[in-house]
């Protein structure tokens, strides 16, 4: 342990930049552990737990950086310096490269651990080396009392900073990149007062490379946001995957699974229950023999979940376009549990194929009919509550079945609810609105349709959670603000039903 | 089987070239950045076409075949005189097509995910005066029944769905091809002015009682008045009549080069007011306005008619020659599958040709012609995701005010409910600038690569985010695409004479009306087949 001459340069300014660095490197230190603690909480949930464990991880590591030291034997200040470096670099991307592997990785866990540990325990280096680098500068008394003081206000520097400004003005991404930055400014300082006593060429280049990524990360941080999306959903995502025809999140807060088509969401497992059973047992009470039961949509497996419920359901075959949506909840374990496997019954039948065209060519008849699409939001989606369309499902609904229409929330686009009413008689059909409310998407209606008015009780299983012979009824009510209205007919070519759920949502939301 | 080995290799040479074409653009300049699309070039048969011309094809061997009735020639045209003979309950005739496939500019191709259109690919409600074409049409399910008022009910699966069009324009995507924003006042007033004179024209009656621009094209009146917009250039009139604001002439420059592959001032006024004044599309539910469309543009309508004509249809058989036999006509025809040639004896002959092949096949039947073509340049551009853009979504046609093309029609734009997802997009451009001539070297000159190229880089520009999205390009060149309306053409003596024929041989193509439409090309394929019978003592009922 000989002092190896590295510091005998013009040494006050050295002791100042090395004073000046325990306050930066405090500073980034405590930055990347409220990162990975933040980041975590984000994407895993839980955030008691998250930050408990991210935080005594982070501290064990700089325990271990610590006592790794003692085998730095030469060159500290040279050590110092590539630690700086490789802070910067692993410090400064942790937030970046979290965020995109984390739809990526199988367990992320793992990735999340092994980079709080590794920079913890290159953080727990600094200080022990920057002690021994000023030993000889100060009385012991005064490096310690310096050295701490800068480490706790640095301390108090990143933990005021973090919340109040760093996050909700650079965003994590951007704060773990100029936080890397800050800390390869420092090796950058020192390798610059060095230069005339060693050779610094090597390390001065890979700090300005990981100087330059960083600045490039900068400029990019839009992108990786975007391309991560996981700061768009505020819940854990627990899987995301892009299909040729949509984006599938999938997200967790505690107990409840969410699901997003294209940034939409499609159910909330705490309140599904109430959707689909208003989505199914309304059909299935009013047709006397259901045996064979189309749905149309309801890739997720929970109307056919529903319909399977019911003994007298010989065979229903389901039609969705993406195959990915099927595969996922037919074998993602946590899945097919909220599906109970209805995707792998039996009695179940999967076609993965633009329904627009599967029903124009299909054949036979079913006694009842779901057609549980996306909301529509665009005019490809609009095709699917057209005149056309519903004449041609029709053709496939037997004489004495009965079909439903998930048809948007009658509260927010009343026009819209109404259209798709008024679509489906246009189309030679009976109908009957009726609504309820769903917590997760808030008062959302349905339209049944028959060829004879489909009046008259349902007949409900015993079991449901929340229909029942009091309830249902209720449902066909509407209040004056969610009243029928005079409403165009929805055809391929005026696509009304578009235009009016664009503008009557753009009210809602603006 | 000699002449299939032929085309393979020109297939397989083109190939070559195009791939070359890449090359060169890579290691060249560097401005434009040739991507190594997969794609082929495609175009119609010119090793059969100019072995017509050159006279390369062996003559007639083996004894005559005498059939009374020959179609030469199975573009729309053809195939619709061929329908008309058909529907006429008469059988004896044969329709002789160069190509491996019928339909001329409406033919098609396809991939897993959809089928495509080569050329025209859309068919505008016809006016009433159209009765066989919508006499064909009901035939054909696409128009399903009729009001109260008698007005025809077209499928709404066959007529094109919202959104039709969209525009960029300064950077947005909005609805429609006109622009809506950021007009002056003055603009915004001249275009008013031009939308009300169109108007004027569109209910306007010559002093025969013909509509004054009438589709089919024949049924126009002849008054004078509107004659005379036969003798100055449309780009002229616009002058003559004070139009010059610049986002409007660059629309109207936009709707010429679309329908008629031309400039403005390459063609007559009376041409390009037809665009805006000859349509009055009759239909039920206020569909007038609409267009029928189908994945393999009008392919569908080729492909129906043909269905018609069954085995009397002959494809890989070029007419290399017909030529008068005293109150007969001798077709020579030349059988690429087979490698040979023979001699037919007819009563009467429809020449279903364009004018620039029927000029070598029956000289004896052209006369000296003022008729001319534009070249044109269709590419399917297979993206496995749709684009999209700012403004309002997707729609059926899209086009960019910035664009020297004409934009692109999503090919799967009828068939698919889904908002994403795999497709095609039928990119369309004329080259419409200088002299056909040389705009048709300047199209075969190019190769694979560079059309690519310059394809991507069109649609990057319209739509970045199909950037890693472009599976495959295939090219398809049309040297001579469409007839063009120049000046005077409607009046050119030899126009008429080739319409007013008496027989043995009738001549049917939308040359004759100047404009390369289908209700054009279909009107004459009648009128032709009804004037054959008759000529042949088989007298029907007109459908026209």
């Amino acid at each position: 342990m000989d002092d190896s001459g590295d510091f005998t340069g013009p040494a006050r300014a050295h002791a100042a930049i090395l004073l000046l660095s325990v306050l930066v490197v405090a500073t980034c230190g405590l930055i990347y552990e409220l990162l990975a603690g933040t980041l975590a909480s984000y994407l895993l949930g839980d955030s008691v737990t998250q930050f408990s464990t991210v935080i005594g991880s982070y501290l064990f590591a700089m325990g271990v950086g610590s006592f790794l030291s003692r085998y730095v034997r030469r060159d500290e200040i040279g050590v110092f310096i590539r630690v700086e470096i490789m802070i910067a670099a692993i410090g400064g991307w942790s937030a970046a490269g979290l965020f995109l592997a984390f739809p990526l990785s199988a367990d992320f866990r793992v990735l999340l651990y092994a980079i709080v540990l590794v920079i913890g325990a290159l953080v727990g280096l600094e200080i022990p080396l920057l002690i021994r680098i000023l030993r000889s500068r100060f009385a012991f008394r005064d490096l310690v009392s310096n050295v701490l003081t800068y480490d706790y206000v640095g301390a108090l520097i990143a933990s005021l900073a973090f919340p109040l400004l760093l996050v909700p003005q650079l965003g994590m991404i951007r704060t773990g990149l100029v936080f890397g930055l800050a800390n390869v400014a420092v090796a950058v300082a020192l390798l610059f007062v060095l230069r005339g006593t060693r050779r610094v060429g090597v390390d001065m280049s890979a700090a300005l490379m990981v100087a330059i990524s960083l600045i490039a990360g900068l400029f990019m941080a839009e992108r990786i946001q975007r391309f991560s999306e996981i700061a768009y959903y505020g819940e854990g995502v627990i899987h995301a995957r892009s299909t040729p025809y949509q984006r599938i999140v999938l997200t967790r807060r505690g107990e409840d699974l969410r699901l997003y088509l294209n940034g939409n969401l499609q159910f909330s497992s705490r309140d599904e229950y109430r959707y689909h059973e208003a989505l199914v047992w309304p059909v299935l009470g009013r047709v006397a023999n259901p045996a064979r039961v189309l749905i149309l949509g309801g890739g997720d497996g929970l109307a056919a979940r529903e319909v399977l419920r019911d003994g007298r359901v010989r065979s229903i075959h389901l039609v969705d376009l993406d195959p990915e949506m099927t595969r996922m909840f037919r074998e993602t374990p946590q899945l097919a549990a909220l599906n109970r496997g209805s995707l792998l019954n039996p009695r179940l039948s999967v076609e993965n194929a633009d329904a627009f065209r599967w029903v124009r060519a299909a054949r036979g008849t079913y006694d009842a009919i779901l057609i549980d699409f996306p909301d529509p939001t665009e005019y490809s989606l609009g095709k699917l509550y057209t005149v056309s369309f519903y004449a041609q499902v029709a053709r496939l609904l037997a004489p004495d079945g009965v079909m439903v229409v998930q048809s948007t929330s009658p509260l927010v686009a009343p026009r819209s609810f109404w259209t798709v009413a008024q679509t489906l008689e246009a189309a030679g059909l009976q109908t009957r609105g009726y609504h309820t409310y769903v917590p997760s998407f808030g008062e959302w209606g349905f339209t049944l349709a028959a060829r004879t008015p489909p009046t008259g009780p349902a007949h409900l299983p015993a079991g449901l959670r929340y229909l029942n012979a009091v309830s249902e009824p209720l449902m066909f009510d509407f209040p004056p603000d969610m009243a029928r209205r005079p409403t165009p007919v929805n055809r391929l070519d005026n696509q009304a039903l578009v235009r009016s759920f664009a503008e009557e949502w753009s009210h809602y939301e603006g | 089987m000699r002449a299939e080995v032929r085309r393979r290799d020109l297939l397989a040479g083109a190939m070559v070239c195009g791939a070359l074409g890449a090359c060169g653009a890579l290691s060249g300049c560097g401005s434009v950045q040739a991507r190594p699309f997969p794609g082929a070039l495609l175009g119609p048969d010119m090793a059969r076409g100019h072995a017509i011309r050159d006279g390369r094809l062996p003559g007639p061997t083996g004894p005559k075949e005498c059939i009374p009735l020959v179609i030469a020639g199975g573009g729309v045209a053809g195939l619709a005189a061929g329908w008309r003979l058909a529907e006429a309950g008469f059988n004896d005739f044969a329709l002789f097509e160069l190509e491996d496939v019928a339909g001329g500019n409406a033919r098609s191709g396809a991939n897993s995910v959809t089928a495509f259109p080569w050329g025209a690919h859309y068919l505008p409600i016809p006016n009433r005066e159209a009765r066989a074409l919508i006499h064909m049409l009901r035939q054909f399910g696409m128009v399903t029944g009729a009001d109260a008022h008698g007005a025809p009910v077209y499928d709404p699966f066959q007529l094109c769905a919202d959104l039709e069009e969209r525009l960029l324009w300064r950077g947005k995507w909005q609805e429609g091809l006109v622009p809506s924003t950021g007009l002056s006042a003055q603009d915004a007033a001249q275009w008013h002015r031009f939308d009300a004179a169109m108007e004027q024209f569109r209910k306007a009656i010559g002093r025969d009682g013909r509509p004054a621009f009438a589709s089919p094209s024949a049924l126009s009146s002849r008054d004078e008045a509107y004659a005379a917009l036969e003798l100055i250039s449309f780009a002229a009139w616009l002058a003559r009549e004070g139009y010059t604001a610049a986002p409007l002439l660059a629309h109207l420059r936009y709707c010429t080069r679309d329908d008629y592959g031309s400039e403005p001032a390459a063609i007559s006024a009376w041409a390009g007011i037809h665009y805006f004044a000859g349509r009055r599309g009759w239909a039920a539910e206020g569909a007038g306005e609409s267009e029928l469309t189908w994945p393999e543009g009008n392919a569908r309508l080729a492909r129906l008619m043909a269905g018609r004509i069954g085995a009397r249809l002959r494809p890989r058989h070029s007419v290399t020659h017909v030529a008068r036999d005293g109150e007969d006509v001798l077709v020579d025809v030349f059988d690429h599958r087979a490698g040979a040639g023979r001699r037919i004896r007819a009563q009467a002959v429809v020449l279903a040709m364009p004018d620039f092949v029927a000029r070598h096949v029956a000289p004896e039947f052209t006369g000296a012609s003022r008729f001319s073509y534009a070249p044109w340049v269709v590419a399917n551009v297979a993206v496995s995701r749709m684009p999209w853009g700012p403004g309002v979504p997707l729609a059926w046609d899209n086009v960019s005010s910035t664009s020297a093309s004409l934009g692109y029609v999503v090919a799967n734009h009828q068939t698919s409910s889904a908002s994403d997802g795999p497709g095609v997009l039928t990119w369309y451009q004329a080259l419409s600038e200088g002299d056909p001539v040389a705009a048709r070297k300047s199209l075969l000159a190019r190769g694979l690569g560079e059309w690519q190229a310059l394809i991507a880089a069109d649609l990057l520009a319209m739509n970045p985010e199909l950037d890693g999205r472009i599976e495959r390009i295939d090219v398809w060149r049309w040297g001579h695409a469409m007839v063009r309306p120049t000046v005077g053409f409607r009046s050119d003596p030899a126009r008429a004479a080739a319409q007013a024929m008496a027989g043995p041989v009738f001549r049917a193509h939308s040359d004759l009306s100047g404009l390369s439409l289908f209700e054009e090309a279909h009107y004459h394929g009648v009128l032709a087949a009804e004037r054959a019978l008759a000529h042949l003592g088989r007298g029907v009922e007109s459908l026209l």
